[in-house]
Parts: structure tokens; sequence; C-alpha cells
């Protein structure tokens, strides 16, 4: 045993090392992506781990190496579970014979993600039972459990943490022993095949062992009643949970608490005894009132008259991140209890803060390449998912749409067809080129749709930490792969016009895309350049006297490193990257670099 | 031993979060429980982040409530006013008078005035450090080290619930080996600069 500091989502993916979990893979999303990433960087040797193209072979590939009796987790966020929905629904059905643990986590908030979808809604919808963790700690012996119930049942298990978790960071005692998992192999049998009369038998046996795993749920510590207070009960989920005990600690309050680690199924046994007696029940979980409705409807089932309230009965929002205050707060109101109230001196107005593409960022060059380029065209530039999405920030002001991975390149020819008048460029990332913007480029070259997709290749995967991909020739093994040439994948796609392009060769830059974008038909420009964070910048730029302060370089750009600050424009060493986009805006010749030591 | 929560707030590329896993790691090696949790926007670099340090907090969640942070450490100056209203009554801060505007505010589109700021500090807590913390580690040699210097600067001020010693030995741990001179000194000039703050007030 040692003590740790561990973020959550190492913690996971410590506690599935040490479960012997033998493969991994998913595809990077925040706020998951550190727990694949820790399992590389901690692997014994044995384990299998891979970045995969998307969600969905991410999905199938841990499924499959399940079958085989190996021990898999598939790791993804929210949003990614959208696109491995489709395996996910049938494997439901099929099961695993290794253990299979689903990771994915949610975003309330959120921090970084288009939506605040609920996951526990897909363990609900896909009849898989769900954990979900109130701390690092006990997402560490979560995760360890997980496998066990999942080869128990036979069905994949969901681990489904918040960002509070995954981000969060507690001391952990690490157990190192670790639990030698041996794989089976594939035993060929007709169960692994889904065929309509299986599915109906299989529909039939899913349904009847969520009665078991409520059961099993019941006899786990995860869920348990605390506190005595016959009338008042407090039911809390998640990490919502320990908002409520530092609460109730704070207010000096006791009420019966129902701990909620599993709110899929519901662990009827716990809570029907935490219901006798009540004539209330408030309950706390983040997002979607999940809970909630579990509770009402064994209420319902039990011609219990309880009130509960939540989300439904306005007593709790469903929108955004809970709080310890939002929580204190409830808490006191359904208690009773008069709390202070806080007077705020008004602080003064500060500056905000907008997620801006880094300084020297080489997206920063190839947007500022396209709206010169279109200039005085009518345009309109649909986005993705990436960094390259805040390419929507003043001035640059790039993105006009943005949906989901893969979508900005089909969303531009839905645009096109309505509006036949107007050039469309879609931009997209080289990670998401790979995820599902292939199709896309499929899609317009079949249908003939005239729009421009313009590549923004960094070489990495650069919004979630830099993760290798199929275009950087490199795994997350550490092996060197066959790297997959974009231009040569977009050829084989059927793009007439393709051209490759560094987007701080400016003036170059602007030409490709109006090339490009005077071509009939679809064509594509790859831009290629690489994100900041994988080289050591080897310029720097200042201001020199020839400087009008006419402020050009910053209304035109809006690179971070270039701030006016006492009356004078200037550039700020620790922050440029040396990138030069700012000499080719500059009127007057007032930015030159020297090389860098 | 009580309960000690520590704020630190920032922008994005100063160190925020190495600096709360640094003070975490000398809680823990004084046999203390920690906690940590980040708040970080979508950029890579130049958005608010907030790091909270909860020691000795078995029995909370991850983020200090509001007027309940027995101190703050604040990178720069703006992100020590927008948290403020997390620091206790009796709190104290640390202060880097760095001036970080950001692109939104060379445009205009939104506010940066120092002095209101820095009168707003002044106005709503006890206990107030302000440190130059840019140029001092530009002395110690890397204005990268920023981070250590304010560690140093929070460290001279005597609350935290470890020692001098071990807040040291953690920062020794945890930076690789050819930055640990800087670090070192970055740490000493900023623990200095504070006790001089501190005998004249
Ligand atoms: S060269 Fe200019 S545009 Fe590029 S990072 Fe430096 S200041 Fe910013
Ligand atoms: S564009 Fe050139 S002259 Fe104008 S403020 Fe920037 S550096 Fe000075």
């Amino acid at each position: 045993m040692s003590k740790k500091l561990l973020m959550g989502n190492e913690a996971i993916a410590l506690g599935a090392i040490r479960a012997g979990v033998n493969i991994v893979t998913g595809y990077p999303g925040t706020p998951s992506t550190e727990v694949l990433e820790t399992v590389a960087r901690n692997n014994p040797g044995d384990i299998y781990v891979e970045w995969s193209v998307n969600e969905k072979s991410a999905m199938e590939v841990a499924a499959g190496a399940a079958y085989s009796g190996a021990r898999t987790m598939v790791t993804m966020k929210q949003v990614g579970l959208n696109v491995a929905s489709d395996p996910l629904m049938s494997l439901a059905y099929i099961g695993v014979k290794g253990g299979m643990v689903i990771l994915v986590a949610d975003d309330p908030g959120p921090f970084s993600s288009q939506t605040e979808q609920d996951t526990r809604h897909f363990a609900r919808y896909s009849n898989l039972p769900v954990l979900d963790p109130s701390s690092p700690e006990e997402a560490y012996e979560m995760i360890q459990y997980a496998f066990e119930l999942s080869e128990m049942v036979e069905l994949p298990v969901f681990l489904r943490p918040t960002t509070r978790i995954c981000h969060s960071c507690a001391t952990i005692d690490l157990d190192e022993k670790r639990l030698e998992h041996k794989i089976e192999g594939f035993v060929k049998d007709p169960r692994w095949v889904i065929f309509p009369s299986l599915a109906y038998k299989k529909h039939i046996h899913i349904e009847k062992l969520q009665h078991k795993l409520s059961d099993i749920f019941s006899d786990l510590s995860f869920n348990k009643v605390e506190g005595k207070d016959v009338r008042l009960g407090v039911a809390a989920s998640g990490v919502a949970y320990s908002y409520v005990v530092e609460a109730l600690e704070k207010l000096n309050a006791d009420v019966k608490l129902f701990k909620v680690g599993t709110p899929y199924p519901l662990p009827s046994d716990v809570a029907s005894s935490f219901l006798e007696e009540l004539d209330e029940v408030l309950v706390f979980e983040e997002l979607d009132p999940v809970v909630e409705e579990e509770i009402i409807m064994l209420c319902a089932s039990k011609q219990q008259k309880i009130r509960i309230l939540g989300k439904k009965t306005g007593h709790l929002p469903f929108a955004g991140e809970y709080t310890f205050e939002l929580v204190y707060d409830a808490l006191a109101k359904y208690l009773n209890i008069e709390i202070e109230e806080f007077e705020n001196t008004l602080a003064p107005e500060l500056p905000v803060r907008q997620p801006v593409l880094c300084a020297g960022c080489p997206h920063r060059a190839s947007f500022y390449a396209v709206k010169i380029a279109m200039k005085s065209q009518k345009a309109v530039f649909t986005g993705d998912i990436g960094c390259y999405t805040l390419g929507n920030a003043k001035p640059l002001d790039m993105v006009d749409t943005c949906l989901c991975m893969g979508a900005g390149i089909t969303v531009a020819q839905g645009i096109k067809r309505a509006q036949p008048d107007t050039k469309h460029i879609a931009f997209i990332g080289d990670s998401t080129f790979f995820h599902t913007g292939i199709p896309g480029i499929v899609n317009a070259v079949y249908n003939n749709t005239d729009i421009t997709v313009v590549i923004l290749d960094n070489s990495t995967t650069a919004m979630t930490g830099h993760q290798p991909h199929p275009g950087t020739g490199k795994t997350m093994m550490n092996n060197i792969s066959e790297k997959i040439d974009i231009y040569g994948m977009v050829k084989a796609c059927g793009v007439k016009h393709i051209v490759k392009g560094n987007p701080l060769d400016f003036n170059n830059a602007v030409d490709i895309i109006k090339k490009a974008a005077e071509y009939k038909g679809p064509s594509v420009v790859i831009f290629e350049a690489p994100c900041i964070a994988l080289f050591k910048p080897p310029v720097k730029y200042t201001i020199n006297e020839n400087c009008k302060n006419c402020k050009k370089c910053i209304t035109d750009i809006g690179c971070p490193a270039i701030s006016f600050i006492d009356g004078k424009v200037s550039i700020e060493p620790s922050l440029c990257y040396g990138c030069g986009l700012c000499t080719n805006v500059c009127p007057f010749n007032a930015i030159g670099g020297e090389e860098n030591e | 031993m009580s309960k000690f929560d520590i704020l630190i707030s920032g922008v994005g590329g100063q160190g925020t979060v190495l600096a709360s896993r640094l003070i975490a790691a000398a809680a823990i090696n004084q046999g203390c429980f920690a906690r940590t949790a980040e708040t970080i926007g979508m950029s890579q670099r130049g958005g608010c982040v907030v790091s909270h340090v909860r020691i000795d907090s078995q029995k909370s969640g991850s983020v200090i409530p509001l007027r309940s942070a027995h101190m703050l450490i604040a990178f720069e100056l703006a992100e020590a006013a927008r948290n403020i209203p997390r620091l206790s009554k009796k709190g104290c801060c640390i202060v880097n008078t760095q001036v970080i505007k950001p692109v939104s505010a060379s445009l205009g589109n939104s506010h940066y005035d120092n002095n209101e700021i820095i009168k707003y500090i002044k106005d709503n807590s006890q206990e107030v450090y302000f440190i130059d913390g840019y140029s001092l580690a530009e002395k110690a040699g890397n204005v990268k080290a920023v981070n250590v210097v304010l560690l140093g600067a929070a460290t001279a001020v005597g609350k935290m619930p470890f020692t001098k010693e071990i807040m040291q030995d953690a920062i020794i741990k945890n930076v690789p080996q050819k930055f640990r001179e800087l670090n070192q000194k970055a740490f000493e000039m900023g623990y200095e600069a504070t006790v001089k703050l501190i005998i004249k007030a």
C-alpha cells in the first residue's frame, strides 16, 4: 500500500490495471482522456492500449476482446458515446465473457462539451448497469468491482464519472498487488451472432436480469443509508453526495441520507428501507432526474405516498454543474434552517478571458488566410470539434456552425444545397478527419456538391492533449506505424482538386484558397503546420521603433502574445511562438524576428 | 490537524496546476489527507484557471465553498479579484502583481483597470501581500518559475499546515533534475520578499 495524490482519471486507470485489465481502447475526449493515457504510462508490459479512430471502433475492438475472455475497458466522453451507441445497443443483447467496462465521463457544466447529456440514460436505455462514483477514492474501488460484476452477469458495465471526479485529485491508498487475468481465447458459439430469434430471447433475459442486478447492488457498500431522521430524507448520487455530506456538517443537521452509487438499476432493497417512514425525500443528482424517477417509480409500485422533491418539482435545477453552495442552500430550505446571507461588495469590472487559440497556433494563420481570400465574397464557414472551434472568437470570427465530430463537412453540403450562390468552406482537423470526416468527403464527391474542405493538419489531436492518430505514424503503444497520408486518402475518395500548403507561407496560402474556392465541385486544401506544443519556438518576434500603434496586429489576428500595455503595443516574450503571422499583418514593418537561443 | 483550504488562481500557462499538486504533495508527506480540483476552460493557454487544494478534507467535496478558503494565492492581478469571493473573511492572500491582458481587453471589448482592482482586493481581504513574482522569477533565471516564487511567498506567511522544509522537499522531488536549482532559487526569492513585507507591516 502507498498513499498518493491521484486524479480521478488516474485512479480509474490504476484501478483497472490492478484488476487485471488486458485491453484498453478509446478515443480522446475531455474529461475522459487521462484514463487511457495513464494506463499506457503505467503499462506493466502486457496490456494492449490503443487510441482508436473513433468511439465506435474503440467499442467494437474492446467487445471482440471481451468475447475472447479478456478484461477490457473502452474510454470516451459523453458525446463520444453517441458515436458508439450502435454497437452498444447490440452489445447489451450479445453480452461478453471477459469483464468489459465502458468508461464514459460526463461533463456537467459543461466545461468542454457540446451537450450536458447524461450517460445514465444510456445505461437505462441499453439495460446495462451503471456505477456513479462520488469521489476519486470511490472511483478507484468501483472500477475494480465493475470488472467483477461484468463477468458475473456477462454484460458490459458502465462507470460514469463526471468532470469533478475525473479532474479532481485525492489521496488514495494504492494497492500495488495486481490480479492476473488469463485470456481464455475466442470460443465459437452461436451466442456471438445476433439473429432476430436470439435477440428476442436475449431481450427477455436482460429484462429479467435487472431484478437480479438490483439485488446484487443492494448488498454493495457503494449504496447505503445513513442518519436517522425519520420524516425527511435525502438521496444523492455522484459528486452531489459529497456536497450533501459537507453541507450537513456545516448546517449541523442530521437527516436520513441515501447514498446512491448505482443509479441504474436502483438497489430496490436499500431504497425501500430508506423510504420506510419518510414523508418527503429531496433528491440531489447532477444533470437528469434519473434517480428521482427511479424512486418515484418505486414508490408508485409499492403504493407508498411520499413526496419526492427534486428537479421535477422545481426544487433543484436540471442544467449545469451542482456546487456546494447550491446544495447547501437547497438543504437549508428543505430542513427549514436559517442561514446567513453573504453580503457582497461589488467587484470592479474584470477582463473577460474567452478561450482563444494559443499564441503562434497555425490555425490562426489558416483562418486568417481564408478570411483574406474570401474578402468581399459571400461565404459561410462551417467548423468542427477541436482546437480550431476557437476560430469563432473575435477578431477571427471564422466559425459559423459547429455541431459534432465530422459534421462541418456535411453541414456545409446542406447549406450549399439551400444556398447555392454562396461559397462554402468547411474546416476540419486531422484527427477529426480520420474520426468521421472521411464519409462526409465521400458524400460530397458522390453527390458532386461544390464545397471546399480545409483540413487543418497540425500533426496531433491538440485540444485533448496531443494524442497520436493515424496520420501521425505513431501508436499509443509507442510503435512507429504506417502513416496514413491524408492527401492520398482524399484522393482515393475521388476529390479532383487537392492542394497542400503551409498556412504560415501566407501569400501562397491565400492563393491556394482562392483557387480551391473557384474550382467547381468538391475541393480540398490541406494546411500543414505543427501545433506549437510539438516544437520549441525557433524565432522570437519583437516590435521595433517603426510601430505606429495602429493596433492592426491586434485587431486582425488577436494573438494573445500581443497586447496593448501602457499605451504601447508589445509582444510578451514568454508567450510568442515565433509563427511570424503578425509580420504579414503589420503595414509598417514594425515587427522583426531574432533567432531564439 | 484542522482543515486548511487553499485556492490558487491564475491564467493558463502560469503553472498553477503544478503549484497545487506541490502543495498537496507536501501535505501528504506531512501525513495529511489532501484533495485538489481544477477548473480549466477550453483554451490550452490564456484562460482562467482555478485550483483548489483542501487539506484534511476526507468528508468534503474537492471544491472550496464560497467565503471559505483560508488562503488565496493569485498568480495574476485580475484573477485575484475574480476569486476573492471564495476567500474567508479571516483569510490571507498572496497576489502576484503581474498583469496578463486578454485579447478582449486589448481589443477594447473588455475592461482592465489595475488601480480599481488593487483597491477591491485591499478592501476585501484582511491580510494581503503584493509580490512582483514575474521580476523575481526573471531574476531567478526564468519567468516560468513564477509559480515556485509564489509558493515561496505563500510558505513565508507561516500559515500552511507544514514546514518550509517539507514544501521545499516536495518541490525538489517533483520537478525535473535540471530545473531544481532554478526552482530552489525562485522559492527562496519569493520567501525572502514576503518575509520583508511582513517585517515592514
Ligand atoms: S510571431 Fe506574432 S503572431 Fe506569431 S506568436 Fe509571436 S506575436 Fe503571435
Ligand atoms: S500593426 Fe505594426 S504598426 Fe500597427 S500596432 Fe501592430 S506592430 Fe505597430
